[in-house]
């Protein structure tokens, strides 16, 4: 770190030491509730949850072969498939963030247009595996499934609304669009695809019995409840018998390897969050910095005015990977609505300041904001939608 | 030689700057290394995954970060 940047360091931390209200009791208890939302994820939600989903998008970035989800972004490919793929592809091309604007300024310039590019660019960030786990997990499991069930659909209406918007445009292109899309050459051991769909089966198995809630009021649910880590210890005798028996030692290291890099990424961005949202908002049910009126009155209830605010602050902030749980959480715990929190689910990953400017020099501005409108409007559309019966 | 990383700056692209220039030194061959992060040009490649590797023009990997063998066994290639 250069001198200049250390001495600006002291300067900073010695302002916020000197100056701060410790001995305020709001200060105090904000601070407490930071530290103890972060114990309520140590607690809940990094054994059972984030591990096996670090697992699992360790295997996804290593056993699916993303040269068989490309070749339908292809400008000659079918544009059915183009639409259907791109909207769903995000669990498979996105598990790295950094991927989604390559890939999204690939197909939008070489390969099937802007229509499949903006179904890939809203849902690929959107639907990404760790971030729809953990959504499913903290803040319960219809916002995770609307969640990703509002990306898909939502992604191919915004691909085919930008397509049709700017028509024109894309028929001039095809000139210089790829048939193929090359990635370079990407060696790939050919697994039978049973076998690695039966290995990502158990480890999503391992992943919902070892959450398995308690429910008294449905007996087959208690039932299962009861057994749950009987199952969840079958489930791993029987992935350490596939992962034994299925890879080579190499395959083994590598799918180590990623899930580790995963957990590297993404662990002290979610602490930070945490940290964060705990000092400012609190846990559910209690308050912390921010006063809960203001949330209530910001984007509390199911009125189009609180769903629009959210899917504008989401458009515009920027979230590290996962740090919208937490947030979020926070958030519904002072008030804020079901139906606002999903649309800023829904327009948060997709869209930040930062990634508005790099989208802009793909596409142009014009198509920039037609994009970021078409976002903002279907946030705020689902969230009423979902508010209305949730 | 001419090396180029192409990567929007993510830690999987520093990884593979990481392990190429260990490969070049281990080698001892002359090449420069260049990180390409502008989408514009990444793209030009045909590159639609990042990170990848792009040695005197040629896409050897995009996608994954290979092997510090394959990375040498491809700047070997070329020396010979």
């Amino acid at each position: 770190m250069k001198q200049k940047n250390k001495f600006l360091f002291i300067i900073i931390v010695f302002t916020f030491f000197y100056f701060m209200p410790f001995s305020s009791s709001k200060i105090l208890n904000a601070l407490m509730e930071s530290l103890l939302m972060a114990q309520d994820y140590a607690r809940q939600h990094v054994l059972l949850c984030l591990i096996p989903a670090f697992f699992i998008a360790g295997a996804i970035a290593n056993f699916i072969s993303q040269e068989n989800v490309i070749k339908y972004f292809g400008a000659g490919a079918n544009k059915f498939l183009s639409y259907t793929v791109a909207s769903v592809s995000g669990t498979i091309l996105a598990v790295c963030s950094c991927t989604v604007l390559p890939l999204f300024a690939g197909i939008y310039k070489r390969g099937a247009g802007i229509g499949p590019a903006t179904a890939f660019l809203y849902s690929g960030p959107a639907i990404n595996v760790l971030a729809i786990i953990l959504t499913a997990r903290v803040l319960g499991f219809e916002l995770g499934l609307a969640r990703a069930i509002g990306a898909i659909i939502f992604s191919v209406i915004i691909g085919l609304s930008m397509h049709f918007i700017f028509i024109e445009d894309e028929k001039k292109k095809n000139l210089n669009a790829n048939k193929n899309l090359t990635i370079g050459k990407v060696e790939q051991e050919d697994r039978p695809l049973w076998q690695t769909t039966f290995y990502f089966a158990i480890m999503i198995g391992i992943l919902i019995f070892a959450n398995w809630g308690k429910d008294e009021s449905i007996k087959i649910w208690q039932i299962i409840y009861n057994f749950k880590w009987f199952i969840t210890g079958i489930l791993l005798i029987i992935l350490s018998w596939i992962v034994i028996k299925w890879f080579k030692k190499e395959e083994r290291i590598q799918w180590v390897k990623s899930s580790w890099g995963f957990a590297i990424q993404i662990l002290p961005l979610l602490l930070g969050g945490v940290l964060v949202a705990g000092f400012l908002l609190g846990r559910p049910g209690s308050e912390a910095l921010i006063p809960k009126i203001w949330i209530e009155n910001l984007v509390g209830g199911n009125s189009l005015w609180s769903n629009l605010f959210a899917s504008v602050v989401g458009a515009l902030m920027y979230f590290a990977t996962l740090t919208e749980i937490p947030i979020l959480q926070g958030l519904l715990g002072e008030g804020m609505g079901k139906g606002p929190a999903l649309a800023l689910l829904l327009a948060g990953p997709a869209l930040s300041l930062p990634n508005m400017l790099v989208i802009r020099s793909i596409m142009g501005t014009k198509k920039t904001l037609v994009f970021i409108f078409l976002v903002v409007v279907m946030a705020t559309f689902s969230g009423m939608l979902f508010g209305n019966f949730f | 030689m001419k090396i180029e990383i192409l990567g929007t700056g993510c830690p999987k692209c520093k990884k593979l700057a990481e392990l190429t220039e260990e490969a070049v030194n281990e080698l001892g061959v002359s090449a420069e290394i260049f990180k390409v992060t502008d989408i514009h040009k990444i793209i030009d490649y045909g590159v639609m995954v990042t990170p990848a590797l792009v040695i005197d023009g040629d896409v050897k990997v995009a996608g994954k970060i290979p092997s510090k063998v394959e990375i040498i066994n491809w700047i070997e290639e070329i020396n010979i």
